[in-house]
């Protein structure tokens, strides 16, 4: 009834090709906007921002970074916990040896050497595919980690091998290190999540991602239609990184403060953030969102509930969860193996043409 | 008007309520499942038992209930910042995470809110100096404490003479594992011995090739930094290669009975070292066994008790109740904040008569906290496991690490942690 196209006509060109089509759609986009800018901040505390939004937030973007590649452009990456570890790195080493460059520099930055990262990783691609593709990239993970584990120049030789984050400021606000605002740290992850999902919802729907897909579909006729596949797969691997990139770089001064290679960047991270993207939805930028508030919010949400609120012992729960999250992923991807972002996208489906089904 | 009496009596209520509810909170980071689990859990069981120990028998600390908030962790980084973020709030007046990757997180996050942790023997080591680490303890003794306790034991072994010998590391590939080697290497350079690090990767199942490594290179003694399933792994494998036991030292998260049981008869002659005594043969076990495990009260599965982790969860719940009970003479309040638990943290001091009146007589070294030394003396003793008997033996007598290295390494590090966090060294 309120959700339709009728009675909301286009006059240009660019209404015709915007990325909410109908007006329903547009308002609840800038509702959720101004709720996540003009309300959120002032009534989140440090649990919140800690436990809830930051990983949320800094997980979506990962999430979108591994959507480009695996979900657009159908390269299989199982590195993503080694090149987070690369932006991670490289903004500790950009913010410990110049101080007074602005922290956003940094993060920005710690993205595009995650790029350059990428691209060569990336290469194997160009001769390989599928399985034969994710293990190569597998093999980036473990080299990526060990690297920053054994070579005592990326922690600045600190004895315990840990690197940790100073305190760096924006306008005069306190970004980094532990005496950074709630709001500050969450409205920064929000600021690179908008501009960024905004950047690869665009880049999608545009020749680059049409490239993207038509590699995906099928590599050979992509080829003889005239894509260059060095071209499509070494920019999915560079964009993809450079999301990556940035979300390691986040996590790690912003969300972390101190890291330890191995623990928080291991194999597990990339694993999780694949399993956000197959559970979101792959190819959909809203399903990249969607698997990153399942993943990060139902442990935290279960664990509440559980230990909290029924006050069970904190080890059945924890063994309960793990059950409870592992049955649901199952249920979920049984009843919808296209993900949440199908889910979602029937659900509008259906809302069309409701209440007059014929 | 109904609602109105209603809702004053309401507020009436929560204000009458609010002094009863009063309690001192001891959140407990602990980790019951995950890789280090075996570890995790006696340890989290002694901490919960002292705490049920002091609310049955005594009525809490100086009259004042205790509180446990037991937050699971896995041992992992994120968890552990989770817990810290949900406890917190609650009044929480002591941090013990039982980890030093969650250690590094806590220490800026518990200073800038003013909260104490105590690291018993993990953690960051040159937060021994406490006019830069003001809210971060970990005495009674540190990592590199520990290695030097290892390297003087190997040294009274050797009559004293240990250049040209060589000692390889095991140990954890994390924050844990690598601290003692800047020690080791001070100690190897002083008493002219080879020291050869072998790192193994999280969570320490896949141990062959630094054994193997070991078997080649034939090293005089073997030095563990494990922890978790790593620790029975390594032992496993040192008896497969026939090493002999008592040449292979563990740090003490490394000398538990979960650790050397699944070798059986071949561990025999392992030692490890350790800042607290061993076995369950002190007056506080009666008291516990009334009123903490008759009653059905024991934490988890009350299998634990007596073991090498189980007593040192207690220990370290002995410490920061003792510590809360000088801050509240201190400050002459029953209910203290985490500000004043600091305070009483830094005049702490554990008195062989105090020991012997809470139940544990000559079962750790004294010690002293100031706000110059966070970390205590550095008294250790090398403890060995008997298969046969099933039971760790205390070796030695406590005896001090080399001051002579680890006091310029504490204050090297501090110094560049403090120059890196625009903190002012200060005691005040």
């Amino acid at each position: 009834m309120f959700y339709r196209e009728a009675g909301d006509f286009k006059t240009s060109y660019s209404d015709d090709s915007q990325t909410f089509p109908i007006a329903f759609d547009r308002y609840r986009y800038y509702a959720v906007l101004a709720i996540a800018v003009l309300i959120v901040p002032f009534i989140i505390n440090d649990y919140w921002v800690n436990a809830i939004f930051l990983p949320f937030l800094i997980y979506a973007i990962a999430a979108i970074g591994l959507n480009i590649l695996t979900g657009y452009c159908g390269q299989v990456s199982l590195g993503t916990g080694g090149f987070m570890a690369v932006g991670a790195y490289a903004c500790y080493k950009l913010m410990t040896s110049f101080p007074d460059v602005n922290i956003m520099i940094h993060v920005f930055l710690s993205g595009l050497i995650t790029a350059a990262v990428g691209i060569l990783f990336g290469l194997p691609s160009l001769r390989i595919k599928g399985f034969y593709l994710a293990v190569a990239t597998l093999a980036a993970q473990f080299f990526l980690v060990w690297l920053f584990n054994r070579v005592p120049w990326f922690y600045n030789y600190s004895a315990s091998g840990q690197i940790s984050a100073p305190e760096r400021t924006l306008f005069g606000q306190a970004v980094t290190g532990a005496n950074a605002d709630p709001s500050t740290r969450y409205l920064v992850c929000l600021f690179f999540l908008f501009v960024l999902a905004w950047l690869a919802r665009n880049l999608t729907r545009g020749s680059l991602g049409r490239s993207w897909m038509a590699i995906r579909d099928m590599d050979i006729a992509a080829e003889i239609i005239g894509v260059n596949p060095l071209r499509a797969k070494l920019s999915a691997f560079a964009i993809s990184s450079f999301y990556v990139g940035i979300a390691g770089a986040l996590f790690f001064s912003v969300y972390l403060g101190a890291v330890e290679v191995g623990e928080v960047f291991g194999i597990n991270v990339s694993f999780l953030v694949l399993f956000m993207i197959i559970i979101g939805g792959l190819g959909s930028i809203f399903g990249s969102f969607a698997g990153a508030a399942f993943l990060v919010l139902l442990p935290v949400g279960l664990k509440n509930l559980l230990v909290t609120g029924l006050g069970w012992p904190t080890d059945i729960a924890a063994h309960l969860e793990f059950v409870i999250i592992g049955a649901m992923i199952i249920l979920f991807l049984v009843a919808e193996p296209h993900g949440l972002a199908q889910l979602w996208r029937l659900a509008k489906e259906k809302l069309r043409l409701w209440p007059f089904p014929h | 008007m109904k609602a109105k009496t209603l809702a004053t009596t309401a507020v009436l209520a929560v204000m009458a309520g609010a002094p009863v509810m009063a309690d001192l909170v001891f959140p407990s980071l602990s980790y019951r499942t995950g890789p280090y689990a075996a570890n995790g859990i006696p340890f989290a069981d002694g901490y919960a038992d002292y705490f049920t120990l002091l609310n049955e028998r005594d009525g809490g600390i100086g009259g004042v209930a205790t509180r446990l908030l037991e937050c699971e962790t896995g041992y992992n980084t994120q968890k552990g910042v989770e817990c810290y973020e949900a406890t917190k709030g609650e009044g929480a007046l002591v941090y013990q995470p039982l980890s030093t990757g969650i250690t590094y997180q806590l220490i800026p996050k518990a200073t800038a809110d003013g909260i104490p942790v105590h690291s018993m023997g993990y953690g960051r080591t040159s937060a021994k100096n406490g006019s830069v680490f003001r809210n971060v303890f970990n005495y009674p003794a540190n990592y590199w404490d520990g290695a030097s306790h290892a390297v003087t034991h190997i040294l009274n072994e050797n009559g004293g003479d240990i250049s040209g010998k060589k000692i390889a590391l095991v140990y954890h590939n994390s924050a844990y594992g690598k601290e003692p080697i800047r020690t080791l290497e001070g100690l190897a350079e002083k008493h002219g011995f080879e020291l050869l690090l072998l790192p193994v990767d999280h969570p320490g199942q896949e141990q062959k090739a630094q054994w193997l490594q070991i078997r080649r290179e034939r090293p005089d003694n073997v030095l563990m930094w494990g922890w978790g399933v790593m620790n029975q792994v390594a032992i496993q494998e040192a008896v497969n290669i026939r090493y002999p036991m008592e040449n292979f030292i563990g740090v003490w998260w490394s000398g538990s009975e979960n650790d050397v049981l699944p070798a059986g008869d071949g561990a025999s002659g392992y030692k490890s070292i350790t800042f607290h005594n061993i076995g369950a043969d002190y007056p506080i076990y009666d008291d516990l066994k009334t009123h903490v495990v008759d009653k059905g009260l024991a934490a988890g599965a009350g299998d634990a008790l007596g073991t090498v982790l189980y007593n040192r969860g207690m220990y370290a719940a002995m410490l920061a109740a003792e510590a809360a009970a000088k801050a509240q003479e201190i400050h002459g309040t029953a209910d203290i904040t985490p500000a004043m638990m600091r305070d009483g943290m830094e005049a702490l001091e554990i008195t062989e008569a105090r020991m012997a009146e809470l139940g544990l007589p000559n079962f750790g070294p004294e010690f002293s906290v100031s706000c110059g030394n966070h970390g205590g003396d550095g008294f250790g003793a090398i403890v060995q496991w008997d298969a046969s008997a099933g039971s760790w033996n205390k070796i030695t007598e406590y005896y001090q690490s080399d001051q002579d290295i680890i006091m310029p390494l504490v204050a090297e590090d501090s110094a560049a942690f403090a120059a890196e966090n625009n903190i002012e060294a200060a005691c005040n």
